[in-house]
């Protein structure tokens, strides 16, 4: 699908720029008034300095190019993005893998994953050192061309657990938040992954859905939100699917721009800071998750890596210098938008993070 | 006193109530948030009734808070909008009503 909305980046936005990002986010609310730093919540209940309890996924964003250009998207993607992962970076990977036999999955996001031109080769290569792959898929691509309609059948003949944005179970809110006609594509790609057997009771193909909210709202009760969820659908278009991951927007990029000029920035942060929880705060994803640039750089997570904020300075900071026992034993880079992973019942990639 | 009634920022200090009467507040809180658990009903069907009660009681805290909290629980704006249409039909139809008493006293009274 042609977008014609411009990247953050493309427009030359001061929200592009991640250090003015950073600026808002620790800038006074209110007569002097800043929120409380990230990492004294976490000193105040001994997680700081947080550390690693041991990497076990690998996620590897491919690239920034996208055939949508969401409204809160935390990478600023689109079809005007150029960043790519070449296949040398992706090499780097495969090796990095080869001597982490700790690292069970690999994640791979973007962007649009499927439109870095090596990704089916990626996808094969990793699938033959016996990890699972997961693929962050956009639903929307697979419609987007020929040459991406046989998408369905690559994933299930390499077992990939794919796992999709639908924020909403109606066209309004996911229209608003991803694009005129998304969701009446999402919902044919979806049919076409229910065909494949993805999402089919004993298939053992995975197809979760991720929700976020359209909106300056939090996202509540991952368990009642999925069984409505699958009601709907199942109801209204015979879609089925596996699990539904309730995903926080964090402050940053495009969703940051939102709340400032919609003059909900203050409410929202208020909101992270009131629903700060401490059991969230100890699984936060960054403990297990290890982040890859599309240039190869690493980070404690997705959301560092677009704020540039790298893995910590004496430890290795490019997958060609790839050392789990290192990375493992680093404190991770926290800032003020980390408050997103930690309302309420969590948030990660996976959804909430405290049953 | 403040120069207006309401004000959105004293939403965030209903809490508040206990430090003129910590016990009753105390319970009164416990309740209400287990009252708000999901049971027979789904925590998104609370909300929704809470809501319609909202408008019934036309309290723009409450409003403010359930507006917000049926946006969270993944209610969409059909759902809301029905709950409120509900709220108003029982107070329409609760003044409605009374027209049967007013009737009877008309004939009770008339020739
Ligand atoms: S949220 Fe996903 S689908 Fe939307 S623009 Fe960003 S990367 Fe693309
Ligand atoms: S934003 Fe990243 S670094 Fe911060 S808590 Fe979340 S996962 Fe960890």
């Amino acid at each position: 699908m042609a977008s014609t909305v411009k990247s953050l980046k493309n427009q030359h936005h001061q929200f592009a720029d991640p250090f003015y990002q950073l600026q808002v986010l620790q800038q006074p609310v209110k007569q002097g008034e800043t929120f409380p730093a990230f990492a004294e919540q976490l000193l105040e209940h001994g997680l700081y300095p947080l550390q690693p309890t041991g990497t076990t996924i690998l996620q590897v964003n491919v690239g920034k190019m996208c055939n949508q250009t969401c409204k809160h998207c935390h990478v600023d993607a689109g079809p005007d993005r150029k960043e790519i992962m070449t296949r040398e970076t992706m090499q780097h990977c495969l090796a990095a893998l080869d001597n982490s036999p700790q690292i069970t999955t690999v994640d791979l996001t973007g962007g649009a994953p499927e439109m870095n031109p090596d990704f089916r080769w990626f996808v094969q290569e990793i699938c033959k050192r016996g990890r699972q792959v997961i693929v962050r898929c956009n639903l929307t691509i697979i419609l987007a061309n020929k040459k991406y309609y046989n998408l369905p059948e690559f994933f299930k003949e390499h077992r990939v657990h794919i796992v999709s944005s639908l924020p909403y179970f109606q066209a309004s809110r996911t229209d608003a938040q991803r694009g005129d006609g998304v969701f009446e594509k999402s919902i044919k790609a979806l049919l076409m992954l229910n065909e494949a057997g993805y999402g089919q009771e004993n298939s053992g193909l995975m197809l979760d859905l991720v929700y976020n909210p359209s909106g300056a709202f939090l996202p509540s009760g991952q368990k009642s939100l999925e069984a409505e969820f699958k009601r709907r659908l199942k109801n209204g278009y015979g879609i089925e699917f596996n699990n539904l991951f309730c995903i926080t927007n964090l402050p940053i990029s495009r969703y940051l721009d939102y709340l400032v000029n919609s003059g909900n920035y203050q409410n929202y942060m208020q909101k992270l800071v009131d629903a700060f929880n401490p059991a969230a705060a100890n699984n936060v994803m960054c403990r297990n998750t290890l982040s890859v640039g599309w240039d190869g750089y690493l980070y404690d997570c997705d959301f560092n890596q677009m704020l540039e904020l790298k893995v910590e300075r004496d430890r290795p900071q490019h997958i060609n210098q790839f050392n789990i026992k290192q990375l493992d034993d680093r404190n991770i880079v926290l800032n003020q938008h980390c408050y997103g992973c930690t309302a309420g019942a969590g948030s990660s990639c996976g959804g909430e993070t405290v049953k | 006193m403040e120069n207006s009634y309401y004000n959105p920022a004293d939403l965030a200090k209903f809490g508040n109530v206990t430090e003129f009467q910590p016990e009753m507040g105390r319970k009164f809180f416990d309740y209400y948030g287990e009252v708000f658990k999901e049971g027979a009903l789904t925590e998104r069907e609370k909300a929704l009734i809470a809501l319609a009660v909202a408008h019934a009681v036309q309290c723009p805290y409450c409003i403010d808070a359930y507006s917000t909290d049926c946006l969270q629980k993944g209610a969409d704006e059909t759902q809301m909008m029905e709950a409120v249409h509900v709220a108003a039909a029982i107070k329409g139809g609760a003044a409605l009503v009374h027209g049967v008493q007013m009737m009877n006293k008309v004939k009770e009274l008339s020739m």
